[in-house]
């Protein structure tokens, strides 16, 4: 177990490096990254300063090193646009990410398995018809556009579902404030709500197509077939023999796709006006503020990595003949 | 059987026709047979018309904006002629034809990224799984790493720094697809390494490009062209993200996702046709290759069909 860890967190320290060393190349492909850093405005003689300040005079191999050092202490530079260290923007914003993310993680899983069960017991009926077909349309739609079209039903025709705002779990979670936290829950999931799905919808797609072609690999086999002939009850048939094994598949897609996620949380996020890191790398983006950039691209991908090696842990937790 | 293929057996028999040319029309059967996929391709076709020639049926200059037409309802008469199918949009361009050459965009992004990433991919992949010892190791563990990592990051950092443009992007989501192909490939050249008419190859003296390209590449192109499908699909859905993030191309030339973006100023003055129409374009054309891509897979091997 502790060896399976060990393991893993040098993969993800490997992992570690080559983000950051891609990351330190991207500033460099774009010629003079001193340029990148100071206004359009500047003086030769600010410019120079500001090369010198950052080190960006230096050989390139000290100047990864450099960078290196600085990430490892969260010191990813001041954001152009704020004033004050890009790390602390980025760390304002990751709670109310993460708290989408894992919300439409969670739809994902609770929504698509009882989908992909319903659909693989009732093959080639209406039923498996419509769920495989609602999951190949939620394959081929973007989650901004699902997010829109959501916002214009729900929210301003309907107007049964808020169209922006954000009310915070996480963050007093963190802060020890457990009863605010959860005197908070209640409106935090009416808020989510709408974004999450929106994250959610192609995922719980995938999964559900996931959960009927391995439950229906899984029915036919002979385990089932003896566990059926014992005269068990078909529900206990369904969830303590198939189901158990075929949402493995699904928990090793879960980790993969959190990567997919964060794609769809970045760009939902602008659409409800989400205060999480994805607005903020937007908005960075549109006054090419570098070093917020870097730091949120940085820490999302620990989260990701973080994330991944839960997974795993998790994986082998209920499938016992995985060995760590 | 049908009474027409009983008829047309014999002449079959009597007309040598290629094996090529017999696994088309098996093809193009099977796909009517199954409809959907043919809708699809019909989607397809009419989105690549729209894509090529673009600038001679647009009924309006897409950039030409017109201020007293702003936000016009869809079936609007403009002046000096112009009719506004779709509408207009804040600046009072017409809506309809920025979605025809928006097509441009998204089939060129879709299917040069595709190239740039299947190249890269499959050279990767042949020869790693054909030398095999550290370069194999060497290239699958970078591919590892990049997978281990949210792709959509990495193209936003790139993007911010190289600035937008077509070229950028196709780079940016090309490099992005190369490991799926590198995997499927070393995997096939591996077992193909091995097989009889690869060792007559080697022993008739045939160079080792040869051998690569000639002797095992055309053995593992089919499974290629239903990861390509999949690949399209999503390349789009990203290319549509990356736009509406405004990363994509310069705003001057029209983006199903740039269109998206700038649907949001409108949204709550209840725009409708701003955000549903750019959407339902990208939602069709992402469906249309979905949809192929399903067909294609079970179509090259049909044991799949019956888990699938």
């Amino acid at each position: 177990m502790w060896t399976f860890i060990l393991r893993r967190l040098l993969q993800s320290a490997i992992v570690i490096i080559g983000v950051t060393l891609i990351t330190f190349t991207a500033l460099q492909m774009s010629g003079d990254p001193t340029y990148l850093y100071v206004s359009e405005r500047a003086t030769a003689e600010e410019i120079q300063r500001t090369r010198e300040a950052l080190g960006f005079d230096r050989p390139l191999a000290e100047q990864y090193l450099t960078f290196l050092g600085n990430l490892a202490q969260g010191n990813f530079g001041n954001s152009l646009s704020y004033k004050r260290p890009a790390i602390e923007a980025v760390m304002e914003a990751l709670p109310a990410t993460l708290e989408l993310t894992l919300f439409a993680m969670f739809l994902a899983i609770v929504v698509a398995i009882p989908l992909g069960v319903v659909a693989s017991l009732n093959r080639g009926s209406p039923a498996d018809g419509s769920v495989m077909t609602v999951a190949m349309l939620g394959q081929s739609i973007p989650s901004f556009w699902l997010g829109i079209m959501m916002i214009m039903f729900f929210g301003l025709q309907l107007r049964i579902l808020p169209i922006s705002g954000h009310v915070p779990f996480i963050e007093p979670l963190v802060h020890g404030n457990f009863a605010e936290a959860l005197t908070n829950l209640p409106q935090a999931l009416y808020y989510l709500v709408m974004p999450g799905f929106a994250v959610a919808f192609y995922s719980i797609s995938r999964n559900a197509r996931l959960v009927r072609s391995s439950m229906l690999e899984v029915l036919g086999q002979d385990f089932v077939r003896t566990a059926r002939a014992k005269g068990i009850s078909e529900s206990a048939v369904v969830i303590r023999h198939a189901l158990r094994n075929a949402w493995l598949p699904v928990v090793t897609m879960i980790g993969l796709e959190f990567g997919f996620l964060i794609g769809g949380v970045v760009v939902v996020e602008i659409v409800f006006s989400w205060p999480g890191l994805g607005r903020l790398v937007f908005n960075a983006v549109n006054q090419r503020d570098i070093p917020v950039v870097q730091a949120a691209v940085v820490i999302l991908a620990l989260v990701f990595i973080a994330l991944n090696l839960i997974v795993d842990l998790v994986y082998a937790r209920i499938d016992p003949r995985v060995k760590l | 059987m049908s009474v027409e293929s009983a008829v047309q057996a014999p002449a079959i028999v009597t007309r040598p026709i290629s094996h090529r040319r017999r696994e088309f029309r098996r093809a193009i059967r099977s796909m009517v047979q199954a409809k959907w996929p043919l809708v699809a391709t019909l989607i397809l076709l009419c989105v690549a018309f729209a894509a090529i020639f673009g600038p001679w049926i647009v009924p309006n200059d897409p950039n030409r904006q017109d201020i007293m037409m702003r936000l016009a309802d869809p079936l609007t008469q403009g002046r000096r002629n112009a009719f506004f199918l779709l509408g207009t949009d804040g600046l009072g361009r017409d809506v309809f034809s920025r979605l025809l050459y928006g097509a441009r965009i998204s089939l060129l992004v879709g299917i040069c990224a595709i190239l740039v990433g299947g190249t890269i991919g499959v050279i990767a992949g042949l020869v790693a799984g054909y030398f095999g010892g550290w370069i194999d190791d060497l290239i699958m563990r970078l591919g590892d790493i990049q997978l281990a990592f949210p792709f959509i990051l990495l193209a936003i950092m790139f993007l911010v720094i190289l600035g937008p443009g077509v070229f950028n992007i196709i780079i940016v989501l090309g490099v992005g697809q190369w490991v799926t192909y590198a995997r499927i490939v070393r995997a096939q050249t591996l077992s193909l390494r091995e097989k009889e008419y690869v060792e007559a190859a080697r022993a008739l003296g045939d160079s080792t490009p040869f051998i690569i390209f000639r002797t095992i590449l055309p053995n593992i192109i089919a499974p290629l062209t239903v990861i390509a499908s999949f690949n399209v699909a999503s390349v789009i859905l990203s290319e549509a993200s990356l736009s509406f993030l405004g990363l994509g191309v310069p705003p001057s030339v029209p983006t199903w996702g740039a269109m998206l973006a700038d649907s949001r100023d409108q949204l709550m003055a209840n725009k409708w046709w701003l955000a549903l129409f750019p959407g339902m374009a990208i939602v069709f054309t992402v469906l249309s290759f979905n949809i192929l891509g399903d067909w294609l897979r079970d179509f090259l091997d049909p044991r799949l069909k019956t888990m699938a």
